[in-house]
C-alpha cells in the first residue's frame, strides 16, 4: 500500500490535472460559441452557391462539352482524399473519427484496385496517416497560424486542388471532414468535390427560365472552382465548431472522472491515516499492558 | 405599386447585408455594367472588380467587390463575393495596401491574359476611387 506521503502528492497532482482540464473546457465552451455562429453564418454563403450551380448544371444541354470540374475526367482510377483534421489534440475522438472513416475508404479503394493520393490538412490527421499512408500523402497543409477559419486558407487549399486537377494527377476528389450536429455528436463525413454532384434532392429550387450572361459553359467554368473553395470552407468550419464541441465534451469528462479519483484517493488517505492511529494506539496499550 | 425589391450580399464568412427598399442596383457584370430594377427577367452571371451602387430608399451606399456571383430571382437579388468592402470604410492605409498588391498582380510576367484583365480592372477601379 503507498504511503501517506505518496498518496497526498497524488491527490494533489490529480487535483491540478482537473484544474487544467476545466479551464480547457470553459476556454473550448467560450469558443465553441464563436465556432458555432461562424459556421451558421457561413452557411447562406455555401447554400446560395450550391443553388446557382445546380441551375447551371441542370440548364447545360451538352454534357460533353461541360467542364471537367463537372463531369469529371472520364475515368476513376486515380482518388485524391482530402482529409482535414485539427492542429491540436486533446479533443476526443475528434481526430480519430476523421481518420478511422477515411482509413476504411482507403481500403476500400485498395480493394477495388485504384490509386491513392493523399492530401492531409491540419498536422494530427498527417500525425496519425503517416505511419500506414506516408508514400501516399502528396502534401500535408497545416494552418497552425490562423486563429479562426477564414476563406484565404480555404481559397488555397481549393487552389492546390484544381492545380492538380487540371494537371490529371488524380480522377476523384473526396474530402474528410466533421460535421457538427451538436456539442457530444459528430457525423465523419466524405463528400465528393470533383466531380461535382449534381443530383439534389428537392427539385423545387430549380428554375429553368433563367437568363445568362455571359453563357453558361462560361459562368460555370469560372463558378466551379471557387465553389470547391466554398466546399472547402465549408468543412473547415464544421471542423472548427466539431473540433471545439469535441474538446469541450471530452474535457468535461476527463474533469469529471478527476473529481471521482480525488474522491477515492481521498478515502484512501483517510483510511491509511486511520489505520496509522489504531496501529499506533494498540502498541501504546499493549506496551502499558505489559507494565 | 412600389419599385422596391431585396437585396442579399452574402461573403463567405457571413450575410453582409440584406435590404428590402432598393430601387435599383448597378453591378459590374463581366461583360459590362448593369442596372438591375425591380421585375428584372431571372438572371445569373458573375461581376469582375469594380464598384456595386445600391439605390435605396435609405440613400445611396457604394461597395468595392473583387469578384463575385449574382443570381436575381422573384424580385431578390443575392450577391455571393468573397471581397467586400463599403466604400465609406476603406481608410486611406487599407486603400494603398490593395492598390499596390493589384498592381503587383497586373505586373507579373506569367499572369494569364484572363488574370491580367481582372487585375488591371482592380487597378483602375482602385484608382477611380481615389
Amino acid at each position: 500500500m503507498a504511503s501517506l506521503d505518496d498518496l497526498k502528492k497524488r491527490i494533489t497532482s490529480v487535483k491540478s490535472t482537473q484544474k487544467i482540464t476545466k479551464a480547457m473546457k470553459m476556454v473550448a465552451a467560450a469558443k465553441l460559441k464563436r465556432a458555432q455562429d461562424s459556421a451558421e453564418k457561413g452557411r447562406p454563403y455555401s447554400e446560395k452557391m450550391n443553388n446557382i450551380i445546380l441551375n447551371l448544371s441542370s440548364g447545360i444541354s451538352d454534357k460533353e462539352t461541360a467542364p471537367k470540374l463537372l463531369s469529371g475526367s472520364g475515368k476513376e482510377q486515380v482518388h485524391l482524399c482530402v482529409v482535414m483534421t485539427s492542429d491540436r489534440g486533446l479533443c476526443g475522438g475528434f481526430n480519430a473519427n476523421i481518420i478511422k472513416k477515411a482509413k476504411s475508404y482507403f481500403t476500400k479503394l485498395n480493394k477495388e484496385g485504384k490509386e491513392l493520393k493523399i492530401i492531409t490538412v491540419g498536422s494530427k490527421g498527417n500525425d496519425q496517416l503517416k505511419r500506414v499512408y506516408g508514400n501516399k500523402i502528396i502534401e500535408n497543409i497545416s494552418f497552425k497560424n490562423s486563429k479562426n477559419a477564414n476563406y484565404f486558407d480555404a481559397e488555397k487549399v481549393g487552389k492546390i486542388i484544381i492545380e492538380k486537377f487540371q494537371k490529371e494527377e488524380f480522377d476523384i476528389c473526396t474530402i474528410f471532414y466533421n460535421q457538427f450536429k451538436n456539442v457530444i455528436t459528430q457525423i465523419p463525413q466524405a463528400q465528393q468535390i470533383i466531380p461535382l454532384n449534381t443530383k439534389s434532392d428537392d427539385q423545387n429550387n430549380l428554375e429553368d427560365n433563367y437568363e445568362f450572361e455571359p453563357d453558361e459553359d462560361e459562368i460555370l467554368s469560372n463558378l466551379l472552382p471557387k465553389n470547391i473553395s466554398t466546399q472547402i470552407f465549408k468543412a473547415m468550419l464544421e471542423n472548427s465548431a466539431s473540433e471545439q464541441g469535441a474538446r469541450m465534451s471530452a474535457m468535461d469528462n476527463a474533469t469529471r472522472n478527476a473529481g471521482e479519483m480525488v474522491d477515492k484517493l481521498t478515502i484512501e488517505y483517510n483510511r491509511s491515516r486511520q489505520a496509522a492511529i489504531t496501529k499506533e494506539l494498540i502498541e501504546i496499550i499493549s506496551g502499558a499492558e505489559s507494565l | 405599386m412600389s419599385d422596391e425589391f431585396k437585396i442579399e450580399i452574402v461573403n463567405p464568412e457571413k450575410s453582409f447585408l440584406s435590404k428590402e427598399d432598393v430601387n435599383e442596383v448597378v453591378v459590374p457584370a463581366f461583360e459590362g455594367e448593369m442596372g438591375i430594377l425591380k421585375d428584372h427577367i431571372s438572371i445569373i452571371s458573375f461581376l469582375k472588380p469594380g464598384i456595386v451602387t445600391i439605390q435605396a430608399k435609405s440613400g445611396e451606399e457604394k461597395y468595392y467587390v473583387e469578384d463575385g456571383i449574382i443570381e436575381f430571382k422573384n424580385n431578390t437579388l443575392s450577391i455571393l463575393t468573397s471581397y467586400i468592402l463599403n466604400l465609406k470604410d476603406i481608410e486611406k492605409n487599407k486603400f494603398r495596401e490593395l492598390l499596390k498588391n493589384a498592381e503587383e498582380e497586373s505586373n507579373k510576367p506569367e499572369i494569364s491574359d484572363q488574370l491580367k484583365y481582372l487585375a488591371d480592372q482592380k487597378v483602375e477601379t482602385l484608382k477611380s476611387i481615389n
